[in-house]
């Protein structure tokens, strides 16, 4: 095998679990907020009382008005978050990875308009990957950046992507270069992309169940300062590996449908029977493993390392458990007649987890492509 | 890893390699090998591993010695590393002196528990106790009028009925029935944390088992050509056994995690959910793994002359010891019903 599998065993450190705390008490104040579904996440109410406690851009370096505190801090605010079903779309993807991103490869003049803004729970990003004609295909895309006298001029469609019509930013991947014979991946560069700017149309596509996450985006000569470019022409498939690691290993890819796991507890109440006992034992079972391996990558993260292979497993298996947990519950929960309250709430529970189950496994990289890199891992490839 | 803990491994390693290898074994077609494995082991330290320097014992930590099983597991070793080892630990703890030679041990709980009468002799049925055919002492929790003592029976004096687990290794039930015990103590842990012990000791064997047939079938797929390639060229195949990596990182994870929880546990059942958790996992993983492992090698996979069937048939002999998962997985669940709901995440990240 060309890399050993790394799993070691890593626990939370007292300043994370101190957080836990705090997180707790400030999520019982804001109870209002909570437990939403109709708002999609978007509550900037809530955002700006997060930026308050100073948790969003916690790991970033205080001159930009970060906190430079551990990555493992910002991981129990996000499982604690994602528990309670917080509505953090607002900034969950500037925090977790267009902020880094900008962080590492934006000049001083973007660092200092973008972060704080972010910080401040001001500031909403979109990615900008998929298109029509590509999407686990990332690099076949053919949205184009060209360069003009003051920058860059885009021109292209986005589609999936989330968040869009919220945005403030998009980070975008564009084409410079045609792609070369010897690497198919040459030729791609990320940009920031100011959303309001003239010649961006935003239209939604609704997911099945009516809900709008999902765009299309439309760029029409839309012209941006030479500063826009992050990183390297030509290069960002590059920078993206590393950065994968973050997006993939976190407790959002194993906790989106947990409230079903929830309302299963309720439902068969204090002293369930074999077969309800079982059933859930196993998930906890799965459940826990899955928060030990992503603790774990989140350990080895902060210690610089970078585990892009582990985090691919921890994606792929906890996607694939969460989506399978919805239908598991719901025959768990089959036989049991005892308190219809109960019964009320776990039902409301699996119908709406039941139905965004099926993108769980696509989104961030789909199983086919999150098992090809693991299969690369192993040398195979 | 700490310095110590690479030595062990290395030392734990050579020892397996270089006396204990599946093929070998394969080829050797008799017990000859069996005597002087164990000589080596023992010789190394590694069968006293966790016993007190003062008890003839190495000294070593919970997680050391449990990365002696799993270096155990990747070699699919055929001798009761993990059965003599907990008799050791439950020897240890009881403040029993060690016996010459190779232990095994039984973990039945509740009324499963023989009973150690106050003339000294026992009565009861117990196990299936795994190896009961290669070791000279059983070690097992017994109720007394007093409340629970270890004790240890030498097996000669007991009646078995031989039988074998899907490894073939002795696998028997044990009869009691007037046996004096050659040793009994009373002892500051339960029956529950004896199995609880045996649980995680056997989740870190999967583990270990696991890496093994991973690298195997990582090796194979590579050097097998089918239709003008590797097999391992095949998307089909690449995504077998992207599946099995998982299930071993899942494994391996689970089971070191325990191991970690158990180095600052009072007794083994302080660390229950971390236990449980690994037993359950290993065992749900061995039921996919071993087949993937299976379909990856094709017909050769499924010989008595290649070493995969060892690695597969000892993971599932493994996760049937001391609690199959639907056991642990009951107990699990009970555990978390009953804080209910609203303590369920706090539950989760409270252990």
């Amino acid at each position: 095998m060309s890399q050993a599998i790394q799993f070691d065993p890593i626990r939370l450190p007292d300043a994370a679990e101190d957080l836990r705390s705090e997180v707790r008490a400030f999520l019982a104040d804001n109870a209002e907020h909570l437990d939403r579904p109709s708002r999609r996440g978007f509550d900037h109410e809530f955002a700006r009382k997060v930026a308050a406690k100073g948790w969003i851009g916690l790991t970033w370096p205080k001159e930009y008005g970060g906190q430079e505190r551990s990555f493992l801090e910002r991981y129990v605010i996000t499982e604690e978050f994602l528990v309670a079903r917080a509505p953090s779309q607002v900034y969950f993807t500037a925090d977790r990875q267009s902020g880094p991103v900008i962080l590492k490869y934006g000049d001083e003049e973007l660092k200092r308009q973008v972060l704080p803004r972010i910080i401040a729970g001001e500031c909403t990003f979109a990615i900008g990957m998929s298109e029509p004609d590509s999407g686990s295909d990332l690099f076949a895309a053919k949205a184009k950046a060209e360069r003009t006298n003051e920058g860059w001029r885009l021109n292209g469609t986005k589609v999936w992507t989330t968040a869009a019509h919220e945005a403030d930013y998009m980070i975008g991947l564009f084409r410079t270069s045609p792609a070369t014979k010897e690497n198919r991946r040459h030729g791609l560069t990320q940009f920031l992309v100011d959303m309001k700017k003239p010649g961006i149309q935003t239209r939604p596509i609704l997911w099945p169940n009516g809900d709008h996450d999902f765009n299309e985006v439309v760029f029409e000569d839309v012209d941006l300062p030479a500063n826009h470019l992050l990183g390297e022409e030509d290069n960002a498939w590059m920078q993206a590996t590393a950065e994968l690691a973050y997006e993939r290993s976190g407790p959002e890819r194993f906790l989106e449908t947990i409230a079903v796991l929830i309302e299963l507890v309720n439902l068969v109440g204090p002293t369930p029977d074999s077969r309800a006992a079982e059933g859930l034992g196993r998930l906890v079972a799965q459940l826990f493993t899955l928060r030990r391996m992503s603790i774990s990558v989140a350990g080895m993260l902060a210690a610089g390392k970078e585990p892009v292979l582990e985090a691919s497993i921890v994606k792929d298996l906890g996607t694939v458990w969460m989506q399978k947990l919805p239908d598991i519950c719901r025959d768990l929960g089959a036989l049991i007649d005892r308190d219809l309250a109960a019964r009320q709430r776990f039902e409301a529970a699996l119908t709406s987890n039941m139905l965004i189950a099926p993108k769980l496994t696509i989104q961030g990289g789909t199983t086919e492509i999150l098992r090809g890199i693991i299969a690369r891992g192993l040398g195979l490839r | 890893m700490s310095e110590m803990t690479e030595i062990i491994v290395d030392t734990t390693r050579r020892i397996f390699e270089d006396l204990g290898d599946p093929q070998t074994i394969i080829n050797a077609k008799d017990d000859s090998w069996r005597a002087p494995l164990w000589a080596a082991l023992d010789d190394g330290g590694l069968t006293r591993a966790w016993a007190d320097e003062a008890a003839g014992g190495a000294g070593l930590s919970v997680s050391d010695t449990f990365e002696i099983i799993r270096v155990a597991g990747a070699h699919a070793v055929a001798v009761p590393l993990v059965p003599h080892l907990l008799a050791v630990w439950l020897c240890s703890r009881a403040g029993m002196a060690l016996p010459e030679g190779v232990m095994t041990v039984a973990a039945p709980t509740g009324d499963a528990l023989p009973t150690l009468a106050a003339d000294g002799t026992l009565k009861g049925l117990i196990g299936p106790v795994a190896h009961v055919d290669q070791a000279g002492h059983l070690a097992v929790m017994a109720a007394t009028a007093d409340g629970p003592v270890a004790v240890l029976v030498a097996v000669d004096a007991a009646m078995s009925d031989p039988g074998s687990d899907q490894a073939g290794d002795g696998l028997a039930m044990v009869r009691l029935d007037g046996v004096t015990p050659v040793a009994s103590a009373s002892v500051d842990v339960t029956a529950e944390d004896v199995q609880a012990l045996g649980a995680a000791m056997a989740a870190m064997a999967v583990a270990g088992a696991f890496e093994g047939a991973l690298k195997m079938c990582v090796a194979y797929s590579q050097d097998r050509v089918a239709f003008g390639r590797p097999i391992a060229k095949f998307q089909a195949v690449q995504h077998l056994l992207a599946r099995l990596a998982e299930e071993t990182a899942a494994v391996v994870a689970a089971a070191a995690s325990a191991a970690f929880a158990l180095e600052t546990a009072a007794r083994p059942m302080d660390a229950f959910v971390d236990i449980a958790t690994a037993k359950i996992r290993a065992g749900e993983a061995a039921s996919e793994g071993g087949l993937i492992a299976h379909q990856v090698h094709g017909a050769i996979g499924f010989t008595a002359d290649h070493p995969l069937h060892r690695y597969v048939q000892r993971m599932w002999s493994w996760r049937d010891q001391f609690g199959r998962e639907a056991v642990w997985a009951e107990r699990l669940g009970r555990h978390f019903a009953a804080q209910g709901g609203d303590a369920f995440w706090k539950t989760i990240t409270a252990a």
